[in-house]
């Protein structure tokens, strides 16, 4: 199993984190022609915490990580991101802001197009990284997420276990400050998903913010971690800060 | 600075990729771009050798100016002083009325009309050969002489020279045109090759979108791809003109000969092949600045 490889070593050197606490003051979201996905939602989360997000399938958990990430914006209220105010920044800054997370999206968003090297490839290429440094995080990614000898398939050839492991590989190899993961574990065996979900901890443990969205609540209510609760676009509850 | 070269290294390295990925569609597409700008390239040979070719032909134009019948002898002198004064005029030469008179008589088949008339018609003439061949040139000396005493009509006797010039400036006009449409075809052939390469990559343009990358990112490899899809374009046509000129001089050399002339098309100057290609290469990179602004605010990505 991968896992047996998550020791401190191989995880990312995470020297320096910008502090960035997550802020949000009664934020409603409603998309153009629909009814409000998500309302008077109004929660903090700090640096280095790990927060899981639960709640019904269209609850508002997917819309939410986005507009944590500044994919979306909100349509009443404020998200801050550090002292950023999602709603008034520049389009121009946008994507720079977007470049400090690093998101697994619910349906992979992977490029079929090219091998899994490639695909862990293009966050850097943003970054302005190429050659053998980016050569190095791109195996060093696909190491922590097991997948290193695959480095050449094409994600078409790989398990969907496979392909959303290659999708978290490409969300943190540019180190992201704030790690956001929607349903990571969504069809996976017990097995995997609880590897995944250690997987997550190790960033958690370096010190990385890390965001999951699940819907299967009964799963992680053990776990470790902060939980916000969603039910029909509200925050149903959120349980106390751990610290 | 060096992320900077890095990135466009990265940009271009991707896109001679993608292009050597599509060899065929690559070459077409050049192929296309060549054969389009080869036309007003063909063009401008053409007129830019004619240009040449009346340049050499010895054609200073007459210019005859016919006096008045009453001018007097002082007149004549002044008019002589004039013309030696003058700098346009090469040469002249005086014909009186009366050895004009002698000439027409002498010449066999108007015997019997000049035989009807009781006196000489004819006034004094001056023959004047002006130095430049320019029409505008000649024209200026000659509006110039219409206004000498004694000059009852001026004419010039070199209108074909004229013809000659107008037709090399409307060859020129029928250039700048047919370049501007054609220009415009290729701004839209490129615009649309570039388009359907964002279309196909859209799935790539979005998620780099999501996770941080900037517009100029992703214009980037498509501005990169435009101007080389322009440098293949544009060399294809100068690689093309050449070999048309190359053929045209075979069978010309031949024709030349039997007139000993040396008259051989000239290839377009340096200026004129730089001007070919790096047409061509802002042309491609507009047009693929064109197509990607307009499909990233058409694609609405977020
Ligand atoms: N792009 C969109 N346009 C219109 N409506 C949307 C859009 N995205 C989400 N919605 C609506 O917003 C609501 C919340 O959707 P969201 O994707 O956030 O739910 P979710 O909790 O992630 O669900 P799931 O567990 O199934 O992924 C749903 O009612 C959905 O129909
Ligand atoms: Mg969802």
């Amino acid at each position: 199993m991968t896992c047996a490889r998550l020791t401190p070593q191989n995880l990312p050197r995470l020297s320096f984190h910008e502090i960035l606490m997550i802020r949000f003051d009664q934020v409603g979201k409603r998309y153009p022609g629909s009814n409000e996905a998500l309302r008077d939602i109004s929660f903090e989360i700090e640096q280095g915490e790990l927060v899981f997000v639960t709640g019904h399938s269209g609850a508002g958990k997917s819309t939410l990580l986005k507009l944590i990430a500044a994919i979306e914006r909100p349509t009443s209220g404020t998200v801050l991101i550090g002292n950023q105010n999602v709603s008034k920044l520049r389009p121009a800054a946008v994507p720079y802001l977007r470049r400090k997370f690093g998101m697994v999206f619910q349906d992979h968003k992977l490029l079929y197009d090219r091998n899994a090297f490639d695909n862990v490839a293009l966050p850097l290429y943003i970054n302005g990284i190429s050659g053998n440094e980016a050569g190095k995080r791109i195996r060093a990614a696909l190491d922590k997420v097991g997948l290193l000898g695959k480095e050449k398939a094409m994600p078409i050839s790989l398990s969907g276990g496979e392909q959303q492991r290659l999708a978290i590989a490409r969300a943190v190899v540019s180190r992201p400050s704030i790690l956001i993961a929607d349903e990571p574990t969504g069809n996976l065996d017990a097995n995997y998903a609880a590897e995944i979900i250690r997987l997550f901890y190790a960033f958690h443990q370096v010190g990385v913010t890390v965001i999951i969205a699940t819907h299967d609540a009964g799963d992680i209510s053990a776990q470790e971690g902060r939980k916000l609760k969603l039910a029909q676009g509200e925050l149903q509850m959120q349980s106390e800060l751990q610290t | 600075m060096r992320d900077w070269l890095s990135q466009q290294r990265q940009a271009l390295q991707l896109v001679l990729a993608r292009m050597w990925k599509a060899r065929l569609a690559t070459l077409m597409m050049c192929g296309v771009m060549g054969v389009t700008l080869c036309l007003p390239g063909i063009l401008y040979v053409i007129v830019d050798n004619l240009n040449r070719l009346a340049g050499d032909v010895q054609n200073e134009p007459k210019i005859s100016l016919f006096l008045k019948l009453d001018t007097t002898p002082e007149t004549l002198k002044e008019l002589e002083k004039r013309l030696s004064a003058n700098p346009a005029v090469k040469s002249y030469r005086f014909v009186s009325k009366d050895s004009a008179w002698q000439e027409l008589r002498q010449n066999a088949g108007l015997g019997d009309v000049t035989g009807g008339l009781e006196q000489n018609p004819l006034p004094d003439a001056y023959f004047v050969q002006s130095k430049e061949a320019e029409p505008a040139a000649v024209d200026g000396l000659l509006r110039q002489m219409q206004q000498w005493p004694g000059v009852e009509h001026a004419l010039v006797d070199a209108n074909w020279v004229k013809r000659l010039y107008a037709l090399l400036a409307l060859g020129n006009k029928a250039i700048l045109v047919l370049s501007g449409l054609l220009g415009f075809a290729l701004l839209a052939i490129i615009g649309n090759t570039i388009r359907l390469q964002i279309l196909t990559q859209r799935e790539e343009i979005e998620v780099s979108k999501l996770i941080g990358a900037t517009d100029r990112f992703i214009r980037r490899p498509f501005l990169y791809a435009g101007a080389l899809y322009g440098l293949g374009g544009g060399l294809t046509a100068w690689l093309m003109l050449a070999s048309v000129i190359w053929l045209f001089n075979l069978s010309v050399a031949e024709l030349a000969e039997l007139y000993a002339s040396s008259f051989r098309l000239g290839m377009p100057d340096m200026p004129a092949a730089l001007a070919i290609i790096g047409g061509a290469v802002g042309l491609g990179w507009l047009g693929a600045y064109w197509a990607v602004n307009r499909s990233l605010s058409q694609l609405e990505i977020t």
